[in-house]
């Protein structure tokens, strides 16, 4: 069988959904594509029951917060394996901080079920049809979600340490 | 062959033991966990009904901190995911910056990079599969490969001064090339390590009881594994020959022979034995790496991001400017999304960056594959009895420090 290349595995995808492929790119080799968030399950499903591209493979999930990018500050990033034909995938799909919900995959891939507990525990991603979400490594009556930007890792009211000569700003 | 009948029939017979579900607490602080973690168990009698895992007890929020550290400064925190092959952490770490940043690195670190790793993952897998023995209750064949392991960790003292969480290389290499008393002691190692394995295999392989023990405990099929996202020695005791360094070569793996080890039925027993096997191919990576290690630098031509020699700093002035901007951390890093990933001691470990030109990642996720193959110790566990749950959790090498990041 010949090697699939990125452009061929793109061409394939954009043939099933047209629409839905929202933008693309090739960052050190690994394909890239930015999917409509409601289309993210179909997608990656179809992917996996392909037969030429048998995706079979969730690598990670992965949560991102971009507070500055206003009506997509949240993004979801799956990392898919092939192994049949060797290539990996990355998949994003954008989410608006009004409802930062998506698809639960856990009815695709099993596996899925603590990565997506951890993008909730840290980023707030509200997993549709998850069997089972709640925090997983915070403890279980913390309020709010501490990998989003908002919250600084160090304390920014604290006056008893000066920062500047270290490259930190603390203004 | 009896036992393993026994065990089958035990975890699917569906006539209760004596009908009262008593709960037990396994964990979070049990000697068997080897680590911090609880479970559930709902048992009747002493077959495990259902279990429910909660983690997260050493949670040091590493993806946070990573968010402030220049990237120099996160390679002692890859050290604690992991913390039984740390090195193997270290340079995926430093193989995912010079991906980013494009850089070149020389052979002979490749090289170096490789001895090490594999060093790195025979000491890991003499952990983990002692301390099966341990589970097992045979006491003895947890201290024999402990006179190995030391002399493991004192030719990582040997490159780095640390021993367990050794930060060990830099970005574009190491901080010097292997020293005499390097070379001295990895020979000695590589001639009478073989034979020390041999006799700690020789306790355990083929020992009645072991067997007994660990055939058909906690077994998971290949399709299942799978399912899960498994990866690593777990995966591969399942049938299924996926690993990193044959299927992705990173750090010049393709240079070398080596068999990837599958087992059959996906137990405790074949897990073992997978790694057993793994160390001896580790051995024979080793051996061609030391006979191949080829004449060169053990750095990479990095002045923006490798330190220069201190004589340098003192003595010339650019030298000078470099070493402030590395240790303020304030070389330039270039915006880019870059996932690379290497056979850590336990399955594919990953490192997700994006960076966005800053001094710090923006964002950076560790696939951790202990966080994602634990998940399925539940269905594993699903009617054995609690010694096996115990064998189970020894032999799937549960990392506390990896699981919780």
């Amino acid at each position: 069988m010949e090697k699939l290349n990125n452009e061929a595995i793109l061409n394939l995808i954009q043939g099933a959904f047209p629409n839905d492929v929202l933008f693309h790119e090739e960052p050190y080799g690994l394909l890239t594509m930015e999917v409509t968030a409601a289309k993210g399950h179909e997608i990656i499903e179809w992917l996996k029951n392909h037969e030429t591209l048998s995706v079979n493979y969730l690598t990670n999930i992965a949560a991102v917060h971009y507070p500055e990018e206003a009506g997509r500050e949240f993004t979801v990033v799956y990392q898919l394996h092939s192994w049949k034909n060797l290539f990996r995938l990355r998949i994003k799909c954008y989410l608006p901080k009004e409802n930062v919900s998506i698809a639960s995959l856990v009815d695709i891939f099993p596996g899925a079920n603590w990565m997506e507990r951890e993008s909730y525990d840290f980023f707030g991603v509200e997993f549709i049809g998850h069997p089972d979400l709640r925090r997983i490594l915070n403890e279980d009556s913390m309020d709010y979600f501490p990998m989003r930007k908002e919250y600084a890792l160090e304390d920014d009211t604290r006056e008893d340490k000066d920062d500047r000569y270290f490259g930190r700003n603390n203004q | 062959m009896s036992e393993l009948k026994t065990k089958e029939a035990f975890a699917q017979s569906t006539e209760t033991i004596d009908g009262n579900i008593a709960t037990i607490n396994f964990g979070p602080t049990h000697p068997s966990t080897h680590g911090i973690f609880q479970n559930v168990l709902k048992v009747d009698g002493e077959k495990i009904i259902s279990s429910e895992q909660t983690v997260g007890y050493i949670h040091r929020a590493f993806e946070k901190l990573s968010e402030r550290r220049p990237y120099n400064q996160i390679t002692p925190i890859t050290d604690r995911l992991n913390y039984c092959s740390s090195p193997i952490n270290n340079m995926g770490w430093e193989m995912t910056v010079e991906k980013l940043i494009g850089a070149e690195i020389p052979k002979r670190v490749q090289y170096m990079r490789v001895i090490i790793m594999e060093l790195a993952r025979i000491a890991d897998h003499l952990i983990c599969n002692s301390v099966i023995g341990v589970d097992a209750g045979a006491l003895t064949s947890f201290f024999y490969p402990f006179t190995e392991r030391e002399k493991i960790y004192e030719l990582y003292e040997e490159i780095c001064g640390a021993r367990l969480t050794t930060n060990i290389g830099r970005i574009g290499g190491f901080e010097r090339d292997f020293t005499p008393a390097f070379h001295t002691k990895l020979q000695s190692f590589l001639k009478t390590f073989p034979k020390a394995f041999e006799e700690f295999d020789s306790m355990l392989a083929r020992n009645r009881i072991f067997m007994d023990r660990t055939k058909g405990a906690g077994p998971i099929s290949a399709e299942r594994a799978l399912a899960y996202s498994f990866s690593g020695p777990n995966l591969r005791a399942t049938g299924v020959d996926y690993d990193v360094r044959a299927m992705h070569p990173y750090s010049s793996y393709e240079d070398f022979d080596f068999i990837i080890p599958v087992g059959v039925n996906g137990d405790t027993y074949d897990r073992f034995m997978v790694r057993q096997e793994e160390i001896r191919q580790s051995v024979r990576i080793i051996e061609q790496a030391y006979k191949n290690l080829p004449e060169g630098s053990y750095k990479a031509d990095l002045p923006d991001f490798y330190l220069p020699e201190k004589a340098d700093v003192y003595n010339n002035m650019e030298a000078l400017i470099y070493h402030f901007k590395i240790v303020m951390g304030e070389t330039e890093i270039p915006p880019g999304e870059v996932y690379h990933s290497v056979e850590g001691g336990n399955g594919e470990l990953g490192f997700y960056l994006i960076s966005d030109g800053g001094r710090t990642p923006y964002r950076l996720q560790f696939r951790r594959p202990c966080f994602i193959y634990y998940q399925a110790y539940p269905e594993m566990i699903s009617g054995m009895s609690i010694s096996d749950a115990v064998l189970t959790l020894s032999s799937m090498n549960v990392i506390a420090g990896e699981l919780d990041a």
